[in-house]
């Protein structure tokens, strides 16, 4: 075990980046107060397909960072579990990753890389489960031709703190695709951010959260197209029930001036299923050429649609479980897309008992 | 045999500059088996009678009652006037995003009749329910509603009808935007429910074409919130030549 030394801007709450995040109960992640123990809690779930490796290895980060956490994981972990997949390979079946060791007495600095070869085509699905104070500098890089779909699922216990980058490098007509549900742990702070290095990239950022009482749940995204012909779309659902619960969706989209040909559209939409809980939600679209095919955004906060409750009541079915329909339906577009049945269902069944313990 | 029973059943509705008065007074008795066309002006209050019945909770109820079988149908919740054996099809049916169509209607069955339906019934049920109105089974797995066209709602709503087997069924100008198959289909969906249940109907209308294929045993004339006439079939046909200047002056 070591203490961190403060070598890094401490944030305040008055930056930006900070701004809505409740610093105090981060136990000490971003201040440098948290005792640091070196444990390794990413591991597979099952043998991994021939062409796949994941070992400890030592890495350069992909790209910089202007995030205090991330610049102190850089600091104190030297080693990088490395899930790499080889070129020109295709993997039909999920490649599994689950957490074990976690704690709350200690923080684990995380370091991950998820690489693939060109031409190389996965899903990778990161469990997040388990009672455990955890920063992550989780970086995903994309050669040329290949295509991943990472889906990242925060099932954390109760008092979990999970603050991470999940940064991914999309190189020259490689697919990225990443689904963040969000349905579990005290504080859960993810940017998931992107960036293309040849034309005719694209990424596709997904995300659901559901955040009950006293529950804080953070996802700023951030893509920078600085170059030409990439696409990106981000599609982000949340719902928020109980008193305090309290989440923030902010997504920054740069169009840089050489990015001509840029497409991108992004969309944060929020149910509220109850007094007493917040939904920040900041779109940031800027945009320094006029030469592209489309950039928009949309965000919108709602209440149940009293027609929808009362056209399904109107037959029969209940008031709860007509909720419950609403917002497994509201939830479905995103779930859906993860493509693995037992997931789909797990975190389904996940949501309803949010909805129930919400009593919303 | 069930009643339908409602007595001098006044309504308002919200709005921004405050409380409107709109229904000012309805009777109307519905038996098993009975169908009543109700055929009046827009905008006099044929589909709040409709909604207020099923309890959409937009409307406040400011005098009269509504029974089935002797029971407070106002006191009920909209789910328990589904389950007392009431049903509304809606002139404008709501999407429900993210909610298929096999997976609403078997929680509906589930709801009204106690228990979930057997599997291997229930799939052959829907599918017999989808074909007798001629809709292509692919609707098992769209949302409800959603994208919809306004023929495919109506016949949707039909459908349910048939599926989930009411007692009182009020029909909400399901007519409206139906091809000249379509009315036929749909009709003769609603004559299986009311051979099959002994289903009461009130169905409110524009057209007397819908009422060659569902023929009336009543005919109400509703103006200004309440009925202002009542007949037999051939009312329906006076209006069609007349319209309703003896009665909106009323
Ligand atoms: N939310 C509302 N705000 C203001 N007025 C309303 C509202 N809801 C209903 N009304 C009014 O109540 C009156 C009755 O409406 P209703 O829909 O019951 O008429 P209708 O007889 O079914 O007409 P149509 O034949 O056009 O379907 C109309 O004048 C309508 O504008
Ligand atoms: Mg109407």
């Amino acid at each position: 075990m070591s203490v961190l030394t403060t070598n890094y801007l401490t944030p305040t709450g008055r930056e930006e980046a900070w701004r809505f995040t409740p610093l105090k109960r981060l136990r000490g992640l971003h201040d440098g107060s948290a005792s640091v123990d070196l444990r390794h809690s990413l591991i597979t779930k099952a043998a991994l397909p021939s062409g796949v490796t994941f070992l400890r290895e030592n890495l350069v980060p992909l790209a910089a960072s202007d995030d205090v956490i991330i610049e102190r994981i850089r600091g104190e972990a030297s080693e990088t579990a490395h899930l790499a997949i080889a070129a020109d390979i295709e993997i039909s079946e999920p490649i599994f990753l689950t957490r074990s060791n976690g704690s709350m007495d200690s923080a684990e600095l995380s370091r991950v890389r998820i690489s693939l070869g060109t031409h190389a085509k996965a899903t990778v699905i990161v469990e997040n489960i388990g009672e455990t104070l955890l920063a992550e500098d989780l970086e995903i890089s994309l050669s040329a031709g290949s295509s991943l779909s990472f889906v990242s699922l925060q099932e954390f216990d109760a008092k979990t703190v999970y603050t991470a980058r999940h940064h991914a490098v999309v190189d020259k007509d490689a697919s990225f695709r990443s689904i963040n549900v969000t349905v579990g742990g005290d504080v859960v702070r993810i940017l998931p951010t992107v960036e293309f290095t040849a034309p005719g990239a694209s990424a596709e950022l997904l995300g659901v959260y559901f955040a009950t009482a006293g529950q804080f749940f953070e996802h700023r995204m951030h893509v920078d197209h600085a170059v030409p012909n990439a696409k990106s779309r981000v599609n982000y659902k949340g719902a928020l029930a109980g008193k305090d619960a309290h989440t923030v969706w902010i997504g920054d989209v740069l169009i840089r001036a050489v990015a001509e040909g840029t497409d991108t559209y992004e969309l944060n939409r929020n149910l509220l299923l109850s007094d007493g809980a917040r939904a920040d939600s900041v779109p940031n679209l800027e945009i320094e050429t006029g030469e592209i095919v489309g950039a928009g955004h949309a965000s919108t906060t709602g209440r149940f649609d009293d027609e929808q409750l009362f056209y399904l009541m109107s037959r029969g079915i209940s008031l709860d479980n007509a909720r419950r329909l609403v917002v497994r339906g509201f939830f479905s577009e995103i779930i859906n897309e993860i493509g693995n049945e037992e997931v789909q269902e797990r975190l389904m069944s996940r949501i309803d008992n949010e909805l129930e313990k919400a009593g919303a | 045999m069930s009643v339908l029973e409602i007595r001098g059943l006044q309504v308002s509705v919200d709005t921004e500059n405050g409380s409107v008065d709109i229904l000012k007074g309805v009777d109307l008795t519905i038996k098993s088996g009975e169908t009543h066309a109700i055929m009046g002006p827009n905008g006099s209050g044929k589909s709040t009678l409709a909604y207020s019945i099923a309890g959409h909770p937009k409307y406040t109820i400011n005098g009269g009652s509504v029974t089935l079988d002797g029971a407070d149908v106002l006191a009920m919740s909209v789910d328990e006037r589904a389950k007392a054996g009431l049903f509304l099809a809606m002139q404008y049916p709501v999407e429900v995003p993210g909610v298929s169509v096999s997976n609403f209607l078997r929680t509906a069955a589930t709801a009204l009749r106690g228990e979930a339906p057997k599997l291997r019934t229930w799939v052959a049920e829907v599918k017999e329910a989808m074909e007798a109105l001629n809709m292509d089974p692919s609707f098992a797995t769209r949302n409800v509603n959603e994208g919809f066209s306004g023929g495919e709602k109506k016949r949707h709503e039909i459908m349910q009808l048939e599926l989930l087997k009411p007692k009182m069924a009020i029909l909400d100008e399901t007519d409206s935007g139906l091809d000249v198959d379509a009315l036929r289909i749909v009709s003769e969906g609603v004559n299986r429910a009311k051979a099959n249940n002994d289903l009461g109907v009130l169905l409110i209308t524009h057209y007397t074409r819908i009422l060659k294929y569902i023929k009336p045993d009543f005919v109400h004339v509703f103006a200004n919130g309440h009925i202002v006439e009542e007949g037999g079939p051939d009312l329906a046909d006076k209006l069609e030549a007349n319209g309703y200047a003896d009665y909106v002056s009323k």
